[in-house]
C-alpha cells in the first residue's frame, strides 16, 4: 500500500477551524484578563470564516477524500453552515450569561470551537472511524463545558452523569460498529453499503451491529428509552451550555444518523425503520407527557427535546429523499427554536439568580411585553401552531409519513402534539394571564435585545414565508 | 376584472393595523390605540363593501380571485377567492369588528393597545380563513386565529378565564390536527392543495368516511355540536364582552363554513351515508341544549347554550338536504341549505347583540347572574327596548332575522320527515321560553336592589352599537332577498356537488 498525499481541499473548513481553535487557545494564554473579550471575538470570527469557506467550497458533486473517510457533499455543507450559525448565536448568548456570572473564561470558547470541529467531522464522516472520531471530539468538549462552573454542585453532577452515560453510549456504538466491521470486513461506509446490497438473506451479526449502532444514536439524540441523561444534564448545566448542547450538536447528531443509516446501511432499511418507529412513538409519548409535570423550564425544554427527537425520526422512517430533507428541515428549525427558548432564560436571569423556573416568567407581559411576545412565538412554534416556523417543520415530516402510507403514525404524532401543546401553553399563561404584585422592569443590553429579537422574529418571518429554507433542505438532499 | 386585490386588503389591513397599534403604543404623542383601532376597523369595513357591491350574483364561480405561489417546494399557493357563501360571512366579520372595537372603548382599561391589536389581527385571520382557496392557507389561518382569541379570553376574561381559555385552545387544536392529516392525505391523492381541485377528486367510500370524520372532529368542535360543545359555555362566560361577541358571531360560523366548503363537496357520499348522524346530533343540539339553556342562572351561559341550539339549525339545514334530494325535491333541498346559511348570518347579529346587552349590564353591575337583576326597565328604558327586540329575535319572531332561517329549515324538514320537523320546531317554544323568561326576570318586575336602582341608561356609544345591530336584525328579517340572491347560484352548485357521487 503506497501512501499518497490526500486531497486536502474538500476539508478546508475543518482544517481552518482546527488551526483557528489552536490559535485562539494560544492567544488566550497571552491575553490579560481585562482583554479577555478578544478570545470571544476571535472565536466568533473563526466561525464566520469557516461558514464562509463552507459556502465558497460548496461541492457540485460529492467529493471523497482521505481514503474514503471524509465526504464533502451538499448535505454536509448545509448542515455545517447551520451548525456554525447556531454556534455563533450560542456563543453570543454565552458571552452575556458568562459575563454576568463571572464565569467568562477563554477555555469556554476554545472547547466550543473543538466541539464544532467534532460536529463538522461527524457530518462529513465517510467511515465508521470518522464517525467515532468526530463524535468523541464533540462529546469530550461538551463534558468539559458542562463542568465549567466548578463551584456549582448541580453542574458537577450533571457533568459526571453526562460523562458516564455518554461514555457508555460511545462504548455501545463502538461495539455495534465492530460487529458491522466483522460482518462486512470494512469500515468504509460506501463499501459497507455495497456489501450489504450484495447480501442475500439476513446476516444476524449485521443486524445485531445495527441494533447497537441505533442504541448509540438514540443515546446521543436522547430518544426514549435512552433519554435519562437529558433532563438532568439540561437542568444542571449552566444555561449557556444547555443552550449550546440543545442546538448545534442536535444538527450534528442528525448528520450522524444520516451517514450511518441512510448512507451506510440503506440495505437494512426495513430493519431500522421498525426500530425507529418504536423509538419515535416512545419519545413523543414519554417526552410530551412527562414535560407536563415539570416546574423547571430547562427540564421542561429537555423533555420537549425528547419529544422533538421523536418527530425528527418520522421523516427518516418515511424513508424517502423528501422525508430525509423534511427531517433535516425539522432539526435545523428545532435547533433555532430551542436556542431562542434558552436565550429567554438568559434574558430573564440576573447576575445572581437563574430564571429557570416556569414561575419566573410570571407577569412577563407586564414587565416587558416585547419579550413576552418573543417567548410566545417560540413556545407556539415549538408546539407547532401556524403561522410559526415550527408548524412547517411538523407539517413537512407528517406529510412524508402520510406519503409513505403510514397515516396511523401521523395520527399518533398529532395526538401527542396536542398533549405537547398543553405545557407550552402553560408558559404563555404564566406570562400573560398571571399577574405579579410589582412588575420589575427587565434590564437587557441592546446587543442581547437585538439577537434574541432576531432569533424569534426569524421564526415568525420564516413561518410566514418558509419557501426558501424548505427549498434549501430539499436541494441539499436531491441527487 | 377589478383592479384592487380587495381580499388581500381586507385581510392585511387589520393585521397591519394591529401591528401599528402595538408599535405605536410605546411611542410618545401617539394617537390612542382606541382611535387607531376604530379607524382601521372602519377602513376594513369600507374595503369589504365592494365585495358585496361588485359581486356577480348569477355565478357560482369564485370571485375576486388572487393566486400566487407561496411555498413552491410543496405547491402551496396564496390563493384567495369568495363565493356566495363566504362573502356574506366576511362582511359579517368586518361589521362585527367595528362594533366590538366600540364596545371595548371604555371598559378595557388594562392594556387597551394589546386588546385592540388582538381583535384586529383576529379579524384579518378570520377573513383569511373564509377566503382561502388553498387548503394549507386555510389551515394556517384557521389555526393562527386561535392565538389572539386565546389571549383575549385569558388576559381580559373573568375569574375562571385561564381554565376556560386553555380548554378552548386544546379543544379546537384537537379538532384541527385531524383535519391536517386528512388534508395531507387529500394532497397525496389530488397532487395539489387547491380546495376546488379537491372538490372534483374521486375518493373511495372507505377513505371518504375517514376523511369525513377527520373533518367532522375539526368542524364539530368549532360549531360546536353536541357532545363536543362543552368548551363553548366556559369560553363565553369567561371571555370579555368583545370576545364573546366575536366568538359567537364569527368564529362559530367558521365551523359551519367548514362543512360547506370541505365536508359536503369533498366527501358527498360519506356525508350522505352519515347524514342520519349529523341530523341526530343537530336535533340533540336543538332540543336537549335548548332545555339546558332554560335552567341556566347565568345570562352569558344561557346565551351560549342558545347559540349551540341555533347552530344546530344550521347544520340540520345542511345535512337534511340529502334526504330531501333523495325524494327528488331540489327546491326543498335548496331551501334547507339556504336556511342554514341565513341562520348563520342572523345568529351572528342576534347572539352578538345579546352578548353586548349582557356586557352593557355587566359593565354597570359586574354580575352576569339573572338573580342579581330585576326591574332594569325602570332605570334603563331605552336599553330594555333594544334587548326586547333581540330576545324576541332570538326566539324567532317573524319580522326579525331569527325567524327567516329557522322557518326555512323547518319548512324544508317537513318535506322529508314530520318528526324531524316536529323536533326542530320545538325550538320555537324552547327559544321563546328561555329568551323571554330570562328577559322577564332581568328587565321586568320591581327594582330588585339598590344597585339596579343606581343604573344609568345606555349612552350614545352603546346606543349606536345596539342600534346598528337592531337595524341589521330587522332588515334581514323583513327583506332577506338580497342575501338569498347572493348565495343562490353557489348553493345550487353546492347541491349539484353533493348529489354527484365521487366513488
Amino acid at each position: 500500500m503506497s501512501f499518497t498525499t490526500p486531497d486536502m481541499a474538500p476539508a478546508t473548513p475543518e482544517l481552518f477551524l482546527l488551526a483557528a481553535a489552536c490559535a485562539v487557545l494560544v492567544a488566550d494564554v497571552y491575553v490579560p484578563q481585562r482583554l479577555r473579550m478578544l478570545t470571544y471575538h476571535l472565536a466568533q470570527f473563526s466561525l464566520v470564516i469557516a461558514a464562509g469557506l463552507c459556502l465558497a467550497l460548496l461541492p457540485e458533486t460529492p467529493q471523497v477524500t482521505f481514503n474514503g473517510t471524509f465526504v464533502a457533499d451538499a448535505m454536509g455543507a448545509l448542515l455545517k453552515v447551520f451548525i456554525l450559525l447556531a454556534t455563533y448565536f450560542a456563543f453570543f448568548y454565552s458571552k452575556i450569561y458568562l459575563r454576568d456570572r463571572g464565569l467568562f473564561k477563554g477555555e469556554y470558547f476554545v472547547l466550543g470551537l473543538f466541539a464544532v470541529l467534532g460536529m463538522m467531522v461527524l457530518v462529513s464522516a465517510g467511515s465508521l472511524l470518522t464517525v467515532y472520531l468526530g463524535l468523541e471530539l464533540l462529546s469530550l468538549s461538551l463534558y468539559a463545558m458542562v463542568a465549567m462552573n466548578r463551584t456549582s454542585i448541580t453542574a458537577s453532577e450533571a457533568a459526571m452523569k453526562y460523562f458516564v452515560l455518554g461514555a457508555l453510549a460511545s462504548g455501545v456504538l463502538l461495539y455495534g460498529m465492530s460487529m458491522i466491521y466483522g460482518a462486512t470486513g470494512t469500515l468504509d461506509l460506501a463499501a459497507i453499503r455495497g456489501h450489504v446490497a450484495g447480501l442475500d438473506g439476513r446476516n444476524m451479526v449485521l443486524i445485531l451491529g445495527l441494533v447497537f449502532v441505533i442504541v448509540g444514536i438514540a443515546f446521543k439524540l436522547g430518544a426514549v428509552p435512552f433519554h435519562m441523561w437529558v433532563p438532568d444534564v439540561y437542568e444542571g448545566a449552566p444555561t449557556s451550555v444547555t443552550l449550546f448542547i440543545g442546538s448545534a450538536p442536535k444538527i450534528a447528531a442528525f448528520g450522524m444518523l444520516m451517514r450511518l443509516l441512510v448512507d451506510g446501511l440503506p440495505g437494512l432499511h426495513g430493519d431500522w425503520t421498525g426500530m425507529l418507529i418504536i423509538l419515535s412513538v416512545l419519545s413523543m409519548g414519554v417526552g410530551n407527557i412527562i414535560a407536563i409535570a415539570q416546574t423547571n423550564l430547562k427540564r421542561m425544554l429537555a423533555y420537549s427535546t425528547i419529544a422533538h427527537v421523536g418527530f425528527l425520526f418520522l421523516g427518516i422512517i418515511a424513508g424517502s429523499e423528501a422525508g430525509y430533507s423534511a427531517s433535516m428541515f425539522y432539526i435545523i428549525v428545532y435547533a433555532f427554536m430551542s436556542m431562542g427558548g434558552f436565550a429567554m432564560i438568559v434574558v430573564l436571569g440576573g447576575a445572581e439568580s437563574e430564571a429557570d423556573r416556569i414561575v419566573d416568567f410570571k407577569g412577563l407581559n407586564d414587565r416587558n411585553p416585547w419579550y413576552a411576545f418573543l417567548m410566545l412565538i417560540l413556545m407556539l412554534s415549538m408546539a407547532g401552531v401556524p403561522p410559526f416556523l415550527g408548524f412547517w417543520a411538523k407539517w413537512s415530516v407528517l406529510r412524508e409519513v402520510v406519503a409513505s402510507g403510514m397515516t396511523w403514525l401521523a395520527v399518533v404524532a398529532v395526538i401527542f402534539s396536542i398533549i405537547g401543546l398543553f405545557y407550552y401553553l402553560r408558559v404563555i399563561r404564566m406570562m400573560y394571564f398571571e399577574k405579579v404584585e410589582q412588575p420589575a422592569p427587565l434590564s437587557v443590553g441592546a446587543d442581547m435585545r437585538i439577537m434574541v429579537s432576531a432569533n424569534a422574529l426569524a421564526i415568525l418571518a420564516l413561518g410566514v414565508y418558509p419557501s426558501g429554507l424548505l427549498a434549501l433542505c430539499v436541494s441539499a438532499l436531491a441527487g | 376584472m377589478q383592479e384592487l386585490p380587495f381580499l388581500s386588503l381586507v385581510i392585511w389591513t387589520p393585521i397591519l393595523g394591529g401591528v401599528w397599534i402595538l408599535l405605536a403604543s410605546g411611542a410618545r404623542n401617539a394617537p390612542s390605540s382606541r382611535s387607531i383601532a376604530l379607524l382601521v376597523s372602519l377602513v376594513t369595513f369600507a374595503l369589504s363593501l365592494p365585495l358585496w357591491s361588485q359581486f356577480e350574483t348569477g355565478t357560482h364561480a369564485m370571485q375576486f380571485q388572487e393566486k400566487s405561489l407561496w411555498i413552491d417546494a410543496f405547491a402551496i399557493y396564496y390563493h384567495l377567492g369568495v363565493d356566495g357563501i363566504s362573502m356574506p360571512l366576511i362582511i359579517l366579520t368586518t361589521f362585527t369588528t367595528v362594533l366590538v372595537v366600540l364596545a371595548g372603548w371604555e371598559v378595557i382599561q388594562y392594556k387597551p393597545d394589546q386588546y385592540m391589536a388582538a381583535f384586529l389581527v383576529l379579524e384579518g385571520l378570520m377573513i383569511g380563513a373564509f377566503s382561502a382557496l388553498d387548503a394549507m392557507l386555510f389551515y394556517v389561518f384557521w389555526e393562527a386565529l386561535l392565538i389572539p382569541m386565546f389571549l383575549i379570553i385569558g388576559v381580559w376574561g373573568g375569574p375562571q378565564r385561564i381554565y376556560a381559555t386553555v380548554k378552548f385552545f386544546l379543544y379546537t387544536f384537537f379538532g384541527s390536527v385531524f383535519m391536517l392529516v386528512a388534508l395531507i392525505y387529500l394532497y397525496r391523492q389530488a397532487g395539489t392543495f387547491s380546495i376546488l381541485a379537491m372538490h372534483d377528486l374521486p375518493i373511495g367510500l372507505h377513505a371518504q368516511v375517514l376523511i369525513f370524520f377527520a373533518f367532522l372532529v375539526a368542524f364539530a368542535v368549532k360549531v360546536p355540536m353536541w357532545p363536543v360543545h362543552t368548551w363553548l359555555p366556559d369560553a363565553h362566560v369567561e371571555a370579555p364582552t368583545g370576545g364573546s361577541v366575536i366568538l359567537a358571531a364569527v368564529m362559530l360560523k367558521l365551523g359551519a363554513y367548514g362543512f360547506l366548503r370541505f365536508s359536503l363537496p369533498i366527501t358527498p357520499d360519506a356525508s350522505h351515508a352519515l347524514d342520519w348522524l349529523m341530523i341526530a346530533l343537530s336535533l340533540i343540539a336543538i332540543v336537549y341544549i335548548g332545555f339546558v339553556a332554560l335552567v341556566q342562572p347565568d345570562m352569558k351561559k344561557l346565551i351560549a347554550y342558545s347559540s349551540i341550539a341555533h347552530m344546530g339549525f344550521a347544520t340540520l339545514g345542511f345535512f337534511i338536504a340529502f334526504r330531501i334530494m333523495a325524494a327528488g325535491d331540489l327546491d326543498g333541498a335548496i331551501l334547507g341549505v339556504e336556511g342554514g346559511i341565513v341562520q348563520l348570518v342572523s345568529h351572528g347579529f342576534i347572539s352578538g347583540a345579546l352578548f353586548l346587552c349582557v356586557g352593557v349590564m355587566y359593565d354597570r353591575m359586574h354580575s352576569r347572574m339573572i338573580a342579581d337583576y330585576g326591574g332594569v326597565v325602570n332605570r334603563m328604558p331605552v336599553f330594555a327596548a333594544f334587548m326586547m327586540l333581540f330576545a324576541l329575535a332570538n326566539s324567532g319572531l317573524p319580522g326579525t332575522s331569527g325567524f327567516v332561517g329557522e322557518f326555512m329549515v323547518i319548512l324544508s324538514s317537513f318535506k322529508t320527515n314530520f318528526w324531524i320537523a316536529f323536533l326542530a320546531a320545538t325550538t320555537l317554544v324552547l327559544g321563546a321560553a328561555y329568551s323571554l323568561w330570562m328577559y322577564k326576570r332581568v328587565i321586568y318586575g320591581s327594582v330588585a336592589n339598590e344597585q339596579v336602582a343606581a343604573l344609568d341608561d345606555i349612552g350614545m356609544r352603546e346606543t349606536f352599537v345596539l342600534g346598528a345591530l337592531a337595524a341589521a336584525v330587522l332588515l334581514l328579517g323583513v327583506w332577506p332577498a338580497p342575501l338569498l340572491e347572493v348565495m343562490g347560484a353557489t348553493v345550487e352548485h353546492l347541491l349539484a356537488q353533493m348529489t354527484t357521487s365521487k366513488l
